[in-house]
């Protein structure tokens, strides 16, 4: 396929034809989204009915003089269980997958993940410290994001001074070594705690796999300053972005200040990534295969990538979050287990299917 | 248009470029040859701006030290001997790019950047191609895109490092007419490396041979390529016949 491309007599395939155009693309993802909040909302134990559920929803809007069916418990259960997950849910999502697919640009490397300069690790030490020694209220307060928060923050910034002092000629793979090895040594730290309170294991291990429990918008409204600098940041910089895949050498002689750029791009995914693991622990996989799904059906450019990233991941990650709390009712799946799960396969499909469709 | 004085480039501990002083006037094709490690590559990467040097360098008679990244680059495109050609990037979103320098940070291209992007494809004859990707181009394809990309920055001078190392016979003399066509129409100033002698000297209104990091020669191909010149700086041994330059087995 792509040998008989090469040929000079073979028709130059129409503009985006094995894409289609951006608008599309856009408004797929945002049914996808619509859907995915859909059956967040209406899938539980307790049935409240689609019809019932949007009959709710629009009696909150003035002057439509819609009544809601609902009654006080249905309504508690809509507003105060399911829609907060719900909204953790996106904005978790989209914070993984346009951090990775930011991190993917910044470092030209098709694997790195939201986790690639160590933000796991430093996040993962943190919350074990809060749950060994947070005496008992580490699940009750906000102790545990803090700290989550705070040790992913320490990592990274741990990651970059040791990467620039590594020096500019050796580029972003310093960074990328300088992240490996930060990562070693938080993992290091983080077990050495748990071994030493082994009665934290399974809560440490519960918070890695990850989860979307929510006490009502709490979570949200703790996740949602950050979710909006970080989110807006990244989608202001796509076309950057861009520019960054050409490499440091012709994004500088194209006028951009690389360094200060790919700086400014990796607080704000790393401020992003950073929150969605305090409040929701390590959601693997996410922040790879949602970029790399957008990009072998939309197209490379990440004025499309990081904008569809957000929407897809946001609801890829609720859709995951209804089977991992209905597939074992009424016990819970951890959610990293769901994502790599349905993941793995559904990528290989898509994998495959863009191949054949020659537009690798 | 290009004024060099006293420049030098320090890397690893070493002046790689050694007080060169060059001048380079408006329209003009100056190509540095010159053996391995001469210093031409970092010699041009120093004209934009790419690696701290010391020295002056004056682009239409303004002092680099002073302009803006941004300005810089408004002033000189820069093609590096092997760029980065993004597989899954069409052809026309790779064009855009070009138009970087004159998009503020956060903005978006205009109509005006989509217009020499679209006139920078129908240049190099990449119209029909402009929605395919990269990663499906050949040799010669992705360098006229990368030429195109070059050309929609709209500076008055170009770089190109090595423009045609990785293309055949044909496709080398084909990328060079192009871009002499494009200095005669667009009126640029042209500044290349290049390994191979005779097409250096074949399309540059002047050569520069550099070696040790420094000019030892310059002049017309006549002055430059001749036997003892590159016996010396090259270690070849070559027999050149009306410009043309031959190597002879030891």
């Amino acid at each position: 396929m792509a040998q008989a491309e090469r040929l000079p007599l073979a028709p130059a395939r129409p503009r985006r034809a094995a894409r289609g155009p951006a608008w599309a693309w856009g408004a797929g993802a945002a049914a996808f989204l619509a859907a995915a909040v859909a059956t967040g909302l209406l899938v539980g134990p307790v049935d409240l009915g689609l019809g019932a559920i949007g009959r709710e929803v629009l009696s909150h809007v003035p002057f439509l003089g819609v009544r809601s069916d609902l009654s006080p418990d249905e309504q508690a259960i809509l507003w105060q269980l399911r829609a907060p997950r719900v909204v953790l849910g996106l904005l978790a999502g989209a914070l993984l997958a346009s951090a990775g697919a930011t991190y993917q640009g910044v470092f030209r490397n098709p694997l790195a993940d939201p986790y690639l300069l160590g933000v796991a690790a430093g996040a993962g030490l943190g919350a074990t410290l809060a749950i060994a020694y947070g005496g008992g209220t580490a699940f009750t307060g906000d102790l545990l994001p803090l700290a989550a928060f705070a040790g992913g923050g320490v990592a990274v910034a741990l990651t970059y001074v040791i990467g620039r002092s590594a020096g500019a000629a050796r580029g972003t793979a310093a960074y990328v070594l300088a992240g490996v090895t930060v990562t070693s040594f938080f993992t290091a730290l983080q077990t050495f705690f748990q071994q030493r309170h082994a009665e934290t294991l399974q809560a440490v291990y519960s918070w890695i796999l990850g989860r979307l429990d929510t006490s009502g918008w709490h979570d949200v409204t703790l996740l949602l300053p950050y979710a909006g600098c970080s989110l807006v940041a990244l989608l202001l910089h796509r076309r950057l972005l861009d520019v960054l895949s050409l490499g440091d050498d012709e994004a500088a002689a194209l006028g951009v200040s690389v360094g200060r750029v790919r700086l400014v791009l990796v607080v704000a995914a790393t401020l992003g990534t950073a929150a969605a693991v305090a409040v929701s622990g390590l959601i693997g996989f996410l922040g790879v295969i949602v970029p790399h799904t957008v990009r072998l059906l939309a197209g490379g450019s990440y004025r499309l990538v990081v904008p569809l990233s957000v929407l897809v991941g946001g609801a890829f990650l609720v859709f995951a979050d209804v089977i991992a709390r209905t597939a074992i009712a009424p016990g819970q799946l951890p959610i990293g287990v769901v994502t790599a799960f349905f993941g793995a396969p559904f990528f290989a499909i898509v994998l495959r299917t863009s191949r054949l469709g020659g537009s690798s | 248009m290009i004024e060099v004085r006293g420049l030098s480039v320090e890397l690893g501990g070493r002046d790689v470029v050694d007080r060169v002083d060059l001048a380079v006037g408006e329209g003009e094709w100056v190509t540095a040859i010159g053996p391995n490690g001469a210093g031409k590559t970092t010699l041009l990467r120093a004209l934009a701006g790419l690696v701290p040097a010391r020295g002056t360098i004056e682009l239409d008679e303004r002092p680099v030290a002073r302009l803006s990244r941004r300005a810089l680059a408004k002033l000189v495109a820069f093609v590096p001997q092997l760029p980065v050609a993004p597989a899954d990037m069409s052809v026309s979103e790779y064009v855009l790019l070009g138009r970087t320098p004159h998009i503020a940070y956060f903005g978006n291209e205009g109509r005006a950047d989509l217009e020499a992007a679209a006139r920078a494809l129908a240049t190099l004859d990449l119209s029909a191609l402009a929605g395919r990707r990269l990663g499906t181009l050949s040799g010669g394809e992705r360098q006229r895109a990368v030429l195109a990309r070059a050309l929609a920055q709209e500076a008055p001078i170009l770089l190109l490092d090595e423009p045609t190392s990785s293309l055949d016979a044909g496709r080398q003399q084909e990328a060079l007419e192009l871009i002499d066509g494009l200095r005669l129409d667009a009126g640029l100033t042209v500044v290349a490396t290049m390994h191979d002698l005779t097409l250096a000297g074949q399309y540059a209104s002047r050569l520069v041979l550099l070696a040790g990091g420094r000019i030892v020669a310059e002049g017309g191909a006549a002055e430059v390529l001749t036997e003892a010149l590159i016996g010396e700086h090259y270690g070849a041994r070559v027999r050149v016949v009306e410009d043309a330059v031959i190597p002879v087995r030891r």
